[in-house]
């Protein structure tokens, strides 16, 4: 029995490995080309691990001067872009969500339901779908390639995502703390700023980050509201390049690398918020 | 505060009444915002596809019924857009499904490692879905692509493979990548799932003598009915409006084998100057979009078991 046992925990072990290389094996050609020369990357079979590695791509991006090319000049620029965009519409979403959401869950005023599933629906609504009448009134206020029309624009799918999840997290706050506080004669905000808010912190959190990368990962409409290089974000800057400059893949490489690194990181460090705030965001409302 | 009633002179409001004031106070802002970028948008956008809506600053708009629905619906790239969009809903979220159900059961039987393999899954998920084309694009590269170069020293390839022109592969490759980066939210949600349900149901199965298959299939999979069910909402609501990893990785190419219905809307409406016809696509998109969620909403909020 005991050996049987043995046999399927590593029949099962085994079956890890496929799995860990399909997800490990794009990313590790990805940093390869990232710390690649231009010569070693336009190599014949591909070196799989580059015989010199180099950190000039990332250099250039960090370091940008007039002798490296357009793309490292444009990363910097974008990845300054897309931390400024994602940082404002997480505030923003934090502050309104939060408020809208408690009400929701916790005051009866007789359009809770309704609104509630509202917010679902547009969650699902495609960017698609909203654009053309955002664009012509972006242009005819000549809002394009200013940051506040994507602040705003990205609020369509961040704002019911964050006010979902608070919603989720505020149904599991305790309504005794509540009614003592009441009691005690805190008003409802109050009551929510001093007695909910605190105690919501892990909430806070992973919406905060739910957001976040969100933001950092749009692309719709940060294509289409943006023309110039210094209004672009992060995932534009890629796109723009990818097809244009096939010379300076190795740089493009380094820049998504980098791209990569804040949402890893964010949710490799909140991952025990990850899976609960998926499974808030997609199986309660 | 101002939410008090402002003359001594009213009666004082009841505290629910005040309540409902304070939340309408609280809710306001969020529902304001929700109202100009959503709600506004896409009422204007069903006005805007009744007309004939060159793009350009001066172009005059002329109101022309039910034609660019006509003209959408009588267009030949229309229904071939549509059934490749659903090729690659369909094909994409089935192997998200069953990939992602086959790993939540992999790491729920505890192999070893099973908690860096959940740890791994996070990473392709928060990798951004443009990097993410990005780096596909680059191992489909024809002339120095990983693809390529492994197929060709495992030998199954005699020279290398333009895959990104092959117009029966590239939208089978746009769905390798896809599968890549979101198959992991699946698997994740599941495991969460799986990890939820009582033990004792399996272990009487199993004393019972059924095998793990059996016991897969017949018990897990239908407590899991609801998890999977959302899960494939989702995903189904996602994929069906794919754009970001379709520009990136073929543009829609080659000879429009990858050109989905959201790349379809984007053309119309920003590179062929054809607003009204843009304007008609994108809500059936929404109204294709609204129908779901409103399924999604009956299976969540079933009437039992709603407060």
């Amino acid at each position: 029995m005991e050996r049987r046992k043995f046999g399927t925990k590593l029949l099962y072990s085994l079956l890890t490995i496929p799995v860990l290389v399909f997800i490990f094996f794009p990313l590790l050609w990805l940093f390869s080309a990232s710390i690649s020369t231009q010569v070693e990357l336009f190599t014949v079979p591909p070196h799989w691990i580059p015989q010199h590695p180099t950190l000039q791509n990332y250099a250039d991006i960090f370091f940008p001067s007039q002798a490296a090319s357009s793309v490292p000049r444009t990363f910097a620029v974008a990845l300054l872009n897309s931390l400024k965009i994602a940082s404002a519409v997480t505030i923003i979403c934090i502050l309104v969500g939060s408020l809208a959401a408690y009400a929701l869950v916790r005051i009866p005023f007789g359009a809770n339901r309704t609104i509630q599933l509202g917010m679902i629906a547009t969650r699902m609504i495609p960017e698609v779908s909203l654009i053309l009448p955002l664009f012509i009134i972006a242009s005819s206020l000549d809002l394009i390639n200013k940051p506040i029309v994507l602040i705003l624009t990205y609020m369509s799918f961040a704002l019911p995502y964050a006010i979902w999840l608070m919603a989720a997290y505020f149904q599991t706050v305790p309504v005794d703390l509540e009614e003592a506080a009441r009691l005690d004669g805190c008003s409802r905000l109050g009551i929510l700023f001093r007695v909910v808010m605190p105690i919501s912190v892990p909430g806070l959190v992973s919406t905060a980050m739910f957001v976040f990368l969100l933001a950092w990962d749009e692309f719709f409409y940060a294509l289409i509201f943006t023309s110039t290089l210094a209004a672009k974000t992060v995932p534009v800057a890629i796109a723009e390049f990818i097809g244009r400059y096939v010379v300076n893949v190795n740089g493009m490489m380094a820049g998504g690398i980098l791209a990569a690194i804040p949402p890893v990181l964010v949710a490799l460090i909140f991952q025990r918020y990850i899976v609960s705030g998926m499974t808030a965001g997609a199986v309660k409302g | 505060m101002a939410l008090e009633s402002p003359a001594a002179s009213k009666a004082p409001l009841s505290l629910r009444k005040q309540d409902a004031r304070t939340a309408w106070f609280l809710v306001a802002p969020s529902l304001l915002i929700m109202l100009g970028i959503t709600l506004w948008p896409v009422i204007s956008t069903l006005i805007l596809s009744f007309f004939n809506a060159p793009s350009g600053i001066n172009q005059t708009r002329t109101f022309v019924g039910f034609s660019n629905y006509i003209g959408m619906l009588t267009d030949q790239t229309f229904w071939e857009t549509i059934w490749r969009t659903l090729y690659f809903t369909g094909v994409s979220v089935v192997l998200e499904l069953g990939l992602g159900l086959a790993i939540a059961q992999l790491i729920h039987s505890r192999p070893w490692g099973w908690q860096f393999l959940r740890l791994s899954l996070i990473i392709p998920w928060a990798v951004p879905t443009i990097v993410n084309g990005a780096m596909w694009r680059w191992i489909y590269n024809a002339d120095f692509g990983a693809l390529n170069g492994l197929l060709m020293a495992l030998g199954l390839i005699k020279h290398y493979v333009p895959w990104l022109t092959m117009t029966n592969m590239a939208m089978n490759l746009v769905i390798i990548a896809d599968v890549w980066h979101t198959m992991p939210f699946v698997a994740l949600v599941l495991q969460a799932a799986l990890a939820t349900l009582p033990e004792d149901l399996d272990e009487a199965a199993a004393v019972d003598g059924a095998n793990a298959w059996q016991r897969f299939w017949q018990i897990r999979v239908p407590l899991l009915r609801p998890a999977i069910l959302v899960a494939l909402i989702v995903r189904t609501v996602d994929a069906f409006r794919v754009f970001d990893i379709v520009y990136i990785i073929t543009a829609g190419g080659p000879a429009y084998k990858t050109l989905t219905i959201t790349y379809l809307t984007y053309l119309n409406s920003f590179t062929f100057g054809k607003q009204g016809t843009g304007a008609a696509l994108s809500f059936l998109i929404s109204a294709v979009t609204i129908t779901l969620a409103l399924i999604y909403i009956r299976i969540l909020y079933r009437p039992e078991e709603t407060q």
